[in-house]
């Protein structure tokens, strides 16, 4: 163990998850509205929307992320006429590339996750306000969103979780995240055990730290 | 299309290869897996305070770092690890492991992680007095075990197992980062050559659309055989 190549790579490897946090955090907004979109969408009684955006959440559920990454930042970018829309300014940065990637997986997942919080709800709650008088409106913001929201916070913290790791394959654009700083310095050093391990702690500590403010969330909003 | 043809002016003739060493990494790793699961799920069901921190350890730790750092970690630590095992019994050549190997043995610590999750929890939600009843009934411990548990648990567990084979195949892909030739290695390598990105990309989706499509086709089949009487 080479103990000074760690305190010398510790810095470097913090201000690298700089970069993880930004590219979660912006995937995670952008992809709950997607998937908040997609779920009202799934929840639609027309069968070709329906449809649509059932084949969405499958089509980017049944790819690894790695494919989708690599359609969007080499793929889009070999299309000729994609390139004068507004859209190239996007699809040059792999910045943004790996962010659309990202957003639209957990968007798809966050959809599922979505879908059947809202199907779950007890039809008793939705009646009751029903019975009050209240109008569809209120009944959607007030109580359906609310109940939603609460029930699928295990589900969405899992889903935070999974994108954070997966944030790690926005090293294979060139991205110098966390990942991508670990293999930069082991490509210079040869120490891989040393900066891997190292790496793999500052994932597990942001795991944990997601891990029980979804925990204390969950408690906050519970129904008790 | 003219890509996709098979023999030497085509690509079609790789990615079926290709296809065929994704399934082979995602069969290994995830056999991998269930060989981790059995060591560690006992160990996660023991009263033992010290078992049971390193059951929680391992699927904690596995759970909660990404897959690719872990491959990495394997691939290029791994020879290193056991070179230095072996300089310890006297072995000081090089030593140089296979990327299939690492490949799946990667892919199956972080699949064993997962279903090891699994079991414990299909164990879990067997009725207690289940267990009481064998223990009354005088039934050897391996005997009840095989007999009583592991058909309800398999009932319980092929469900979460079907999703985290699902995820095991999915995985398979970050293999390439080692230089393994299975579907994104490939589409890599015919992309770089022909120039055309989009579509075999856009091909390995759909190849492993079609991955997942059979896959679960055959679980749903295995779950209703597995659920008879219920």
């Amino acid at each position: 163990m080479d103990l000074d190549l760690m305190i010398i790579s510790f810095p470097k490897l913090l201000s690298a998850a700089l970069v993880t946090l930004k590219l979660l955090s912006i995937s995670l907004i952008i992809g709950l509205f997607i998937g908040f979109l997609f779920a009202v969408l799934r929840l639609n009684k027309n069968p070709f929307i329906n449809k649509f955006a059932y084949g969405y959440s499958y089509l980017f559920r049944g790819t690894p992320l790695l494919v989708q990454i690599f359609i969007i930042y080499f793929g889009l970018g070999q299309i000729e006429w994609l390139r004068s829309t507004f859209l190239w300014v996007i699809l040059k940065e792999p910045y943004w590339c790996a962010i659309s990637a990202f957003a639209l997986n957990t968007g798809a997942y966050t959809s599922e996750i979505l879908r059947s919080a809202f199907q779950t709800i007890k039809p008793g709650i939705i009646e009751a306000g029903k019975s009050l008088g209240i109008s569809n409106q209120i009944i959607l913001y007030k109580i359906q969103i609310p109940v939603a929201i609460r029930q699928s916070l295990p589900a969405y913290g899992n889903e935070i979780i999974l994108m954070m790791k997966g944030t790690s394959l926005a090293s294979t654009v060139t991205l110098m995240d966390i990942t991508g700083v670990a293999k930069h310095i082991v490509s210079t050093t040869y120490k891989p055990l040393e900066v891997f391990l190292l790496a793999g702690g500052i994932y597990l500590f942001m795991t944990f730290i997601i891990h029980n403010l979804i925990k204390y969330l969950e408690k906050k909003y519970s129904f008790q | 299309m003219d890509l996709l043809t098979f023999g030497k002016t085509g690509w079609g003739d790789e990615l079926f290869y290709a296809t065929l060493m994704t399934i082979a990494v995602a069969i290994a790793a995830m056999l991998i897996g269930f060989l981790f699961s059995l060591i560690f799920t006992p160990l996660k069901l023991s009263n033992n305070k010290f078992l049971n921190f390193i059951g929680n350890t391992y699927t904690t730790v596995i759970r909660g770092v990404p897959e690719l750092l872990v491959i990495y970690l394997l691939f290029f630590g791994g020879s290193g690890a056991i070179m230095y095992v072996a300089s310890i019994f006297g072995y000081f050549e090089y030593i140089e492991i296979n990327a299939f190997m690492t490949g799946s043995v990667a892919i199956g610590i972080i699949s064993g992680a997962y279903s090891t999750e699994v079991f414990r929890g299909a164990i879990q939600s067997i009725d207690k007095g289940q267990f009481e009843a064998c223990k009354v009934l005088g039934f050897k411990k391996h005997i009840y075990f095989l007999k009583v548990i592991m058909p309800q648990m398999l009932r319980l567990a092929i469900p979460n197992l079907s999703n985290v084979w699902q995820i095991t195949l999915k995985d398979t892909s970050l293999i390439s980062v080692t230089g393994l030739v299975e579907i994104m290695r490939q589409s890599y390598i015919a992309a770089g050559s022909t120039r055309d990105p989009l579509f075999f990309y856009s091909f390995a989706a759909v190849l492993y659309l079609i991955l997942t499509f059979i896959s679960m086709k055959l679980i749903n089949r295995l779950e209703a055989k597995y659920s008879r009487g219920f």
